[in-house]
């Protein structure tokens, strides 16, 4: 009997990294689940985007663990198009129960660096994707009488960190988010908790590189730590970890909360 | 194969409510227990006192698991009773790798400055120096262990906000949060991992009782549970009065556990939205 026996689990940005993580651990634990990805280029993105071929992939992974999964190209940026993907996941297995608002980019960039296009791409995709993403599910949460909704924001949720403040405004954004909808679902039992990953080992992780370029450019800006362990950097499994706790009904009392899975990156 | 097969944990606390709760689950997860206990009555504790009887009963039940318990009367006010109970529990079941810091009470309550100075000094004794003792006495067998660790302290919501009329419980659980990031930084190297759970009202003796009941419901004679958990009920977002001991302890698994190698200097609630309303 796995932790999340029965359940549709709904997650943005599934072709890879995080995503397929955390659609593969559910799925593991019983779940079915509804993904989207868009699959395509972003403007500026310094890492390659995912494909289409990704995302067959995650498909592939989670039918070989014999669970159903409605797999869709979709654009959180785009509400009808989200929607559309959700309601068709949800037509074909049933219901939803679980949402993890995972999609997201990340463009490096110092603040004079920072065009208009990549404030917006940025605050598009990151916060109000995930409001879309959250708006598409409730009707369906809210008719299964309940739910746990996972909104992935960051250690960059939480604190500042230089070189990143069009994704440091969204993922802060997300944290209020989280805590907004978790006090007006609460009376429909539907829980709301923000995750917040500290460096992970993705393709995204690859924007890293640009660091080096905005360090030198701006003298007497100090980089924060990376986490306090040992071991700093954490894979997309460890996330998924958690994103199942809160989704099960093991966390059926957390709501309101901000999870950091960072390796102690926000504790000094 | 359970979530912590091969582990051993020590509790405080453990002769009922949330410590036996953590034993029980941890048990069934395949982690042996090293617990202790005060089993006896506290000076102006709002509920009545752990006995024999129930540490007696937390026993049974993690046999029944076909775990290995060694159960230890012991007061975490005193660091040489938790020493000897913490190496002896680690002489007989070879290793410690968890330490849940659960032990605490609720005493006299009443505006802050109308508490005395001792009903302050003990709540702090207990709860929040409790905490350090149970920690410097488990610390150095973690270290010894080699493998990492996890240690979770039981704090509350009223160690994240402020609740009138326990103004000692406040700070003593506002403490816990202090010693927690501490501990997440200086242990770190060791890459054992110390987290603070923040549980909303939970029903357990310490809760479940009429001193408590009058402190939600002044407005009632002679208040019941009903009375009270309609009182309790609007502190949560969740529509509910408050959570079972089995919640706090999933959590606990969970912080405990591998899945969650990477989480050190949480603090996190399971209090249905205590905190953020």
């Amino acid at each position: 009997m796995g932790r999340v026996s029965g359940k549709v689990a709904f997650v943005t940005g599934a072709a890879r990294g995080q995503g397929r993580a955390h659609a593969l651990r559910l799925a593991e634990e019983g779940a079915d689940i509804i993904a989207v990805d868009l699959c395509a280029p972003v403007p500026d993105l310094q890492y390659p985007p995912a494909t289409p071929d990704d995302l067959a992939e995650t498909v592939k992974q989670i039918e070989a663990l014999d669970r159903r999964i409605v797999a869709k190209q979709a654009d959180v940026r785009d509400f009808a198009a989200l929607s559309a993907a959700v309601d068709e996941g949800v037509a074909e297995l049933g219901g939803l129960d679980i949402v993890v608002g995972n999609a997201g980019i990340c463009i490096i960039a110092d603040a004079e660096s920072t065009t208009p296009e990549i404030w917006k791409n940025t605050i598009d995709t990151n916060l109000t994707g995930v409001w879309h993403t959250v708006q598409a599910a409730v009707p369906h949460l809210k008719a299964r009488g309940g739910g746990s909704i996972i909104l992935t924001s960051s250690a960059a949720g939480l604190v500042g960190l230089p070189f990143l403040t069009a994704y440091i405004a969204a993922k802060h954004g997300v944290t209020g988010l989280g805590k907004a909808y978790a006090i007006e679902l609460g009376r429909f039992g539907i829980r709301v908790n923000t995750l917040h990953p500290g460096g992970v080992d993705t393709a995204m992780g690859g924007m890293g590189a640009a660091f080096p370029e905005y360090i030198e450019k701006n003298p007497g800006i100090v980089m924060g730590g990376y986490g306090v362990l040992p071991e700093t950097t954490t894979q997309p499994r460890d996330q998924a970890n958690a994103v199942l706790w809160l989704a099960s009904d093991e966390a059926k009392f957390v709501t309101g909360t901000q999870v950091s899975v960072d390796a102690g990156m926000v504790v000094c | 194969m359970g979530r912590l097969d091969g582990k051993v944990v020590f509790i405080t606390g453990v002769a009922r409510g949330q410590g036996r709760s953590h034993a029980i689950r941890f048990a069934e997860e395949g982690a042996d227990i090293i617990g202790i206990d005060v089993v006896e009555p506290i000076a102006g504790s709002t509920s009545p006192p752990a006995t024999q009887a129930d540490m007696d009963e937390t026993v049974r039940a993690v046999e029944a698991l076909d775990r290995r318990i060694v159960a230890t009367k012991a007061d975490v006010r005193s660091l040489e009773q938790v020493k000897k109970a913490v190496d002896d529990g680690v002489a007989q079941l070879g290793r410690l790798d968890v330490v849940i810091a659960n032990a605490g009470v609720s005493t006299f309550m009443g505006p802050a400055e109308s508490l005395t100075e001792e009903a302050f000094v003990d709540m702090v004794d207990i709860n929040l120096t409790g905490v350090w003792r149970s920690c410097a006495a488990a610390i150095p067998h973690i270290k010894a262990g080699g493998r990492g660790g996890s240690i979770i302290m039981t704090s509350s919501a009223a160690g994240l906000m402020a609740y009138a009329n326990v103004g000692h419980y406040v700070a003593a659980k506002h403490g816990v949060v202090g010693l927690m990031r501490t501990l997440a930084l200086e242990l770190a190297p060791d890459s054992i991992r110390v987290n603070s759970i923040h549980p909303t009202t939970v029903d357990t003796p310490m809760v479940n009782n009429e001193a408590t009941f009058r402190l939600f419901r002044p407005d009632v004679e002679n208040p019941g549970v009903d009375d009270f958990i309609e009182a309790a009920k609007v502190m949560n977002a969740l529509p509910i009065g408050w959570v079972e001991a089995v919640d706090i302890s999933n959590a606990m698994v969970w912080l405990a556990s591998d899945e969650a190698r990477y989480v050190t200097g949480v603090t996190l609630p399971v209090d249905a939205g205590a905190v953020i309303k």
